[in-house]
């Protein structure tokens, strides 16, 4: 690798570093930097995807206004309604945190997760484990809403816990590794659904279909006036609190965090390794149930057959988080607030929904690289450039 | 990998593992006595049919007694699990435990397929097009992590390769430049996965990540924007059957083996190809050096970064042309998330079979076996619920994952970034 030359560098290590200057490049200009590339690519996307628009720039040299202008068109109605989806009013606001909710809960168990050195990919299961528990304990139980409702997140908690818990037994015990049983796990705990949606336990009466019951008026999470938006949020952003004091003010946390650093160092320590894959696991697959079931309880009420799609999503927040429970809150309402805007997109637009999809890659893509960002705009790198490594390998 | 497993054969874990081994012989033997044996009325018989698609010849059908199989077959299970017991098979534990789990299936089938029929050739095609993708893409895992770069992109590099092959093939009319292009399209992610991970020095499973969620979205996007529109951009064509003349004639294993599209073809020869080149060649000398020990073999002139970039291109080439597969070898026309996590399955498929072609290549049966398994078991209906015989690959992975592969052992350098001094 042909970086600046090696002199130069020494000389300016030798600077007190300036901190402030850097942390404000760092944390604030190379992430905005890199979702104004990402939207810059996004709407290039838009353009040459627009058949009209690319017909237009076929005919570039006859006409060119033409072509600036359609493109100037569709990318400002696209983008402005996807903003006014997002914040436009308070009713896009609700949205956007309705979005967001689920997403910090999922988000937070990946994160968490790698924490320890592992790589959760089954949130998508662990989420699953959580509505079936929640959903369970909502429509059977009769109970006050200041009693129902905790014992339903409780049990998605627990239901998630149970399913996080096996991949992270297996890995302590056998050694199997946590991708692999992550993944087949999902595909388990969404056949799993499927069945019990057929069963006369979940089934709602008098459906053919494979819809649940609607959980109780006393197990839902109060919504906010006559918006959306519902305690679900709250929950979210107090668990990701949690998940910062776990990890930074722990004795559990720093063993986590040791593990995940070197799990022979922390053998040799005297801590059991086996014992934090357990316990992170279920931490983590709780996190994702709590997910599900706030979902549940806040948005939707019943469930029915397939993965939520949460969990790629997951991955991509605990890593434009760069695992922190903060950065991963900021991600997902950034996540959140792009959700809630294309719906509105797509129907002012007739931009695709997907479209976010890929500029959320491109997000994750340029955030993950600052090196990328700092050739594009000519930012020179301060001192040593440090380099993000999440997992060192598929061996622990 | 066998003689590192086999030099502590004595040692105390190993002991209780065999006796674990052999209590799970005797307990599937008495599982398929209890449920296939006497839980099938006796004086039934199970027929299994034994032509293909294109059978020149036509075979007669093969009729078992079903109780007294199934109890054969048991009794089999147990006399293995009480040997394992007394005396332990030492190394060839595990092709036992092949044996076994093998009799157990087929004990199963027949319980299945009592008072009725199977066609035996029929489930094993499918098996062996369903593994298609899955060792192709654990091949393009196997020639990146080889090289010591963790490629999770698998899933995002089909799809993409699926819907360029169906957009191109389409365009040009010809399945062969959609082919070409799918694979150039995986490619393409390949070098910048590369470009990402080794450039950039992105964490590579962040890297990875991208590529799979940029896929989903792009592939997605596009077909809503584009296929939904224009229905003709979306009919690509398949790539028709090859019959090898002769070798297709010879009875079940002609149809199984030498009646198929190119893309199985491919597959058996770069299974093959890909082995001899890792383990005999200079090339896989280096490939693997830099995969374990990137410093030691920079020392000796191997151009560390140059192996790497190379290798992530070629898994991208090889997972594109998983991905055409779907377009252009089995559908015939290009459906959002069409790929279905089978990206993920391959990975799964290339750990399983401990970075090895061919053990990737029989985990890939395993998947698809148990997946045709299902398919064949729903039209015999069979009184399991379809959701429980979908679940079964996924289980049984986890078990063999957990209870027979126990530590895999990747790479030394899988993951790690290489900085020139």
């Amino acid at each position: 690798m042909k970086t600046e030359a090696p002199p130069a560098e020494e000389k300016k290590a030798e600077e007190p570093p300036r901190k402030g200057r850097s942390l404000v490049v760092e944390g604030i200009l190379i992430p905005l930097l890199a979702l104004f590339s990402a939207l810059v690519v996004g709407a290039l996307v838009m353009i040459f995807t627009n058949p009209e628009v690319a017909r237009a720039w076929t005919s570039f040299g006859r006409n060119p206004g033409a072509a600036l202008s359609m493109s100037w068109e569709l990318v400002g109605t696209a983008y402005g309604a996807l903003f006014r989806g997002a914040f436009g009013n308070p009713t896009a606001i609700s949205e956007t945190l309705v979005a967001s909710t689920p997403l910090i809960l999922a988000g937070l168990s990946v994160a968490l997760a790698f924490r320890a050195g592992l790589f959760n990919i089954g949130a998508e299961g662990q989420i699953i484990g959580g509505l079936l528990a929640a959903s369970y304990v909502g429509f059977t139980f009769d109970l006050p809403l200041a009693l129902h409702l905790p014992l339903a997140l409780t049990a998605g908690f627990i239901g998630g816990a149970a399913w996080g818990a096996i991949p992270g037994f297996l890995k302590a015990k056998t050694g199997a590794h946590e991708v692999i049983t992550t993944i087949m796990l999902n595909f388990i705990a969404l056949n799993l659904l499927t069945f019990f949606l057929k069963t006369p336990i979940f089934q709602r009466p008098g459906r053919s279909d494979p819809l649940s019951k609607e959980v109780a008026e006393s197990a839902r999470l109060p919504s906010f006036g006559d918006y959306r938006v519902n305690w679900g949020i709250v929950l979210a952003l107090v668990m990701a609190v949690l998940v910062w004091y776990l990890l930074f003010r722990t004795t559990i946390g720093f063993r986590f965090r040791a593990v995940g650093a070197n799990p022979h160092a922390a053998a040799y320590a005297g801590m059991s390794v086996a014992g934090a894959y357990v316990l992170v696991m279920a931490f983590a697959g709780g996190l994702s149930g709590l997910a599900g079931a706030a979902n549940l309880l806040g948005v939707t009420y019943s469930m029915s057959p397939g993965f939520l799609n949460y969990g790629f999503d997951a991955i991509a927040l605990a890593l434009l988080g760069r695992t922190h429970p903060l950065g991963v809150v900021l991600a997902a309402l950034l996540f959140g607030a792009l959700r809630a805007g294309s719906l509105v997109m797509q129907g002012t637009a007739a931009v695709g929904v997907d479209i976010i999809v890929v500029i959320q890659a491109l997000i994750i893509m340029f955030v993950a690289a600052p090196a990328l960002v700092r050739e594009i705009y000519r930012i020179r790198a301060r001192g040593a450039v440090e380099t993000d490594t999440f997992t060192k390998s598929w061996a622990s | 990998m066998s003689t590192v497993a086999a030099a502590p054969a004595t040692s105390r874990v190993s002991i209780r593992r065999a006796r674990v081994m052999g209590i799970v012989f005797m307990l599937l033997g008495l599982a398929s006595a209890w449920w296939f044996g006497f839980g099938t009325e006796g004086g039934l018989s199970s027929s299994f049919g034994l032509n293909g698609r294109s059978a020149a010849t036509e075979l007669p059908a093969l009729v078992l007694p079903s109780r007294e199989s199934a109890l054969l077959l048991a009794a089999v299970c147990a006399f293995l699990g009480a040997i394992q017991l007394t005396r332990g098979f030492g190394q060839r534990t595990y092709l036992v435990l092949g044996v076994v789990v093998g009799c157990f299936i087929l004990a199963f089938l027949i319980w299945a397929a009592r008072d009725d029929s199977l066609n035996m050739v029929g489930m094993l095609q499918s098996t062996l097009l369903r593994s298609v993708p899955i060792t192709l893409g654990a091949l393009a895992g196997l020639l990146c992590e080889r090289s010591g770069v963790i490629n999770i992109a698998i899933e995002g590099m089909m799809l993409t390769a699926a819907f360029t092959g169906a957009i191109v093939g389409s365009a040009a009319g010809s399945t062969w430049i959609g082919l070409l292009l799918g694979i150039g399209s995986g490619a393409l992610l390949g070098a910048l996965l590369a470009v990402l991970s080794i450039r950039y020095r992105v964490d590579q499973i962040v890297g990875g990540t991208v590529i799979n969620i940029l896929a989903l979205g792009l592939t997605s996007y596009l077909s809503a924007q584009i296929l939904s529109r224009y229905q003709n951009l979306n009919s690509p064509g398949r790539f028709p059957v090859i019959e090898i003349p002769l070798l297709s004639e010879i009875p079940i294993v002609g149809p199984l083996l030498f009646a198929n599209n190119i893309f199985v073809y491919l597959m058996f020869a770069l299974v093959i190809f890909i082995n001899v080149a890792l383990f005999r060649s200079r090339w896989g000398l280096r490939v693997r050096a830099v995969g374990e020990h990137p410093k030691a073999a920079d020392t000796v002139g191997i151009k560390v970064l140059r192996v790497r970039y190379r290798n992530v291109m070629l898994g991208g080439a090889m997972a594109g042309l998983a991905g055409s597969y779907f377009t252009l070898g089995s559908v015939g026309r290009f459906d959002e998330n069409m790929t279905g996590g089978r990206g993920f399955i391959a990975l799964a498929a290339m750990i399983f079979g401990r970075w090895n072609p061919i053990g990737a290549f029989g985990a890939a049966l395993v998947f698809g076996f148990a997946d045709s398994l299902q398919n064949k078991l729903a039209i015999l209906q069979v009184p399991i619920a379809s959701e429980f015989l979908l679940m079964a690959p996924y289980i049984a992975t986890i078990l063999v994952v957990a209870g027979v592969v126990g530590r895999a052992r990747p790479p030394a350098a899988d993951g790690q970034l290489y900085i020139k001094e």
